[in-house]
């Protein structure tokens, strides 16, 4: 476990309808630590993801951020989640609003910066992700890894304490997943903390302080990758690696 | 045809209270229904169901008994206003729930993953609903609102029954003159073309310059 946790889960529980997905979670991410989830489709491990920064509420159990519990919806919760980047699955880019215009309008927004200012710090950010030249484009005139890295982008404007990554690379075609992931690792190298949903399993192997392995709403198991991936513990642990290690 | 040219001056008075009776009705119901719209998908539950029952009862209320309600209610809870302006109340409030609607349906076609991003990013609901969620649905509502502000112009005709001028009531006093009523009513239909084939117009341009590129 960590040992200064910067998101800390505790008993928490949420249902949809009858399905129990998210069962007795208790989990902490530690400053600094990448935490890799993964698991089969439908074990709960995008929900969980999407709880960290209350885009899900939860019934049971409290989260914690940098020590303090999330407040129920409204201004409080606003704040807080500035302080979280996410990049979800789909890149939900602001589809009329340009790529610096999407960088910048946060910072402008909610962090109340001078445009010019936002600007100029878009702009390198968007060098850092490649794609400075096209900064006057619309998203959809972007490719989908072009699109993700943009939204990495914007999540970066914000200064997050820490980044949420729901699948970033489930919608991509394989020559993009890497653009992606290249610059998740540099992230992860240069001690961002990081909770990564993903099926990438190279990601998870070398960028990974700790890989959280979820099945049918439980954290079934909490290890290295080192450890999990070559020697699981749990039978379902192991039928899953089976699976997807095959080809 | 010279009911026209002999009345000028009272098919012109008509005219003018259709369209004033039309703007101004029509800005009245465009903030309410934005405003109803916004309610009616905001995180507080209460502001959600008064926007519910604002549509609900607006919407399902006859106009001409809405018209009753406002200029004979109204009077007796000691507010007297000019006919004319509690007809542009009852016009606005009426319409207003038809612009919210339209306004929460195009809404609904606003990804949902461009609010989370919002959202996730810290902005408000207020923030994220004007800078994102509005322009994004805004091009899809052109259409049904511009439909619904025609509907508006033309329905101000119940005003003239409440001793507010305008077109469709100088038929009673052109009838009682003694002139055609087919030709009266031509030109009087002919006053409504102008107004909603303006407000058609308008909208044309707007969805030209603001409608969803395909």
């Amino acid at each position: 476990m960590a040992v200064d946790p910067l998101i800390e889960l505790r008993g928490v529980n949420k249902h949809y309808g009858d399905l129990h997905v998210l069962q007795d979670i208790d989990l902490a991410v530690g400053r600094g630590e990448v935490v890799v989830i993964i698991g089969p489709s439908g074990s709960g491990k995008s929900t969980l993801c999407r709880t960290v920064n209350r885009l899900e509420p939860v019934e049971s159990g409290t989260i914690l951020l940098d020590g303090q519990p999330l407040p129920e919806e409204g201004r409080a919760l606003a704040r807080l989640r500035a302080d979280v980047g996410m990049v979800f699955q789909s890149f939900n880019l602001f589809a009329h609003k340009t790529v610096l215009a999407n960088v910048s309008l946060a910072p402008v927004k909610v962090r109340r910066r001078p445009k010019e200012e936002a600007d100029r710090r878009s702009r390198e950010l968007l060098d850092r992700v490649g794609l400075l030249a096209h900064a006057d484009k619309y998203p959809a005139q972007l490719s989908g890894g072009q699109q993700q890295r943009v939204a990495i982008a914007r999540a970066l404007a914000m200064e997050p304490k820490a980044l949420l990554f729901d699948e970033p690379t489930s919608a991509l075609d394989p020559e993009m997943i890497n653009e992606v992931l290249e610059v998740m690792q540099q992230l992860a190298r240069d001690g961002m903390t990081m909770v990564v949903v993903t099926h990438e399993m190279g990601f998870a192997r070398s960028a990974a302080n700790r890989v959280v392995f979820m099945a049918d709403g439980r954290v079934v198991e909490d290890r290295t990758p080192e450890e999990f991936f070559t020697a699981p513990e749990s039978d379902r642990a192991k039928d899953f690696l089976s699976k997807i290690l095959k080809h | 045809m010279n009911v026209l040219t002999d009345n000028l001056g009272r098919y012109g008075e008509g005219l003018l209270g259709t369209v004033e009776l039309t703007v101004y009705a029509s800005l009245l119901a465009l903030v309410l229904g934005f405003l109803m719209a916004a309610f009616r998908v905001a995180p507080v539950a209460s502001l959600r169901a008064f926007g519910t029952a604002w549509v609900t009862v607006l919407r399902n209320t006859p106009l001409t008994l809405l018209f009753f309600a406002v200029v004979l209610g109204l009077p007796r809870f000691g507010v007297v206003l000019p006919f004319q302006l509690f007809a542009v109340l009852a016009l606005g409030c009426y319409t207003s729930a038809f612009i919210c609607e339209a306004v929460r349906s195009g809404i609904n076609t606003v990804p949902v993953g461009q609010g989370e991003a919002a959202r996730s990013l810290g902005m408000t609901f207020g923030q994220t609903l004007g800078a994102i969620v509005l322009p994004q649905a805004f091009r899809s509502v052109i259409p049904p609102i511009g439909s619904t502000l025609i509907a508006l112009a033309k329905n101000s005709a119940i005003a003239g029954s409440f001793s507010v001028t305008e077109l469709l009531g100088t038929y009673k006093t052109l009838n009682e003159l003694g002139y055609s009523i087919i030709w009266t009513f031509v030109w009087i239909a002919v006053g409504y073309l102008i107004v909603t084939l303006t407000i058609s117009a308008v909208f044309n341009v707007l969805e030209k310059r603001w409608g969803v590129a395909r």
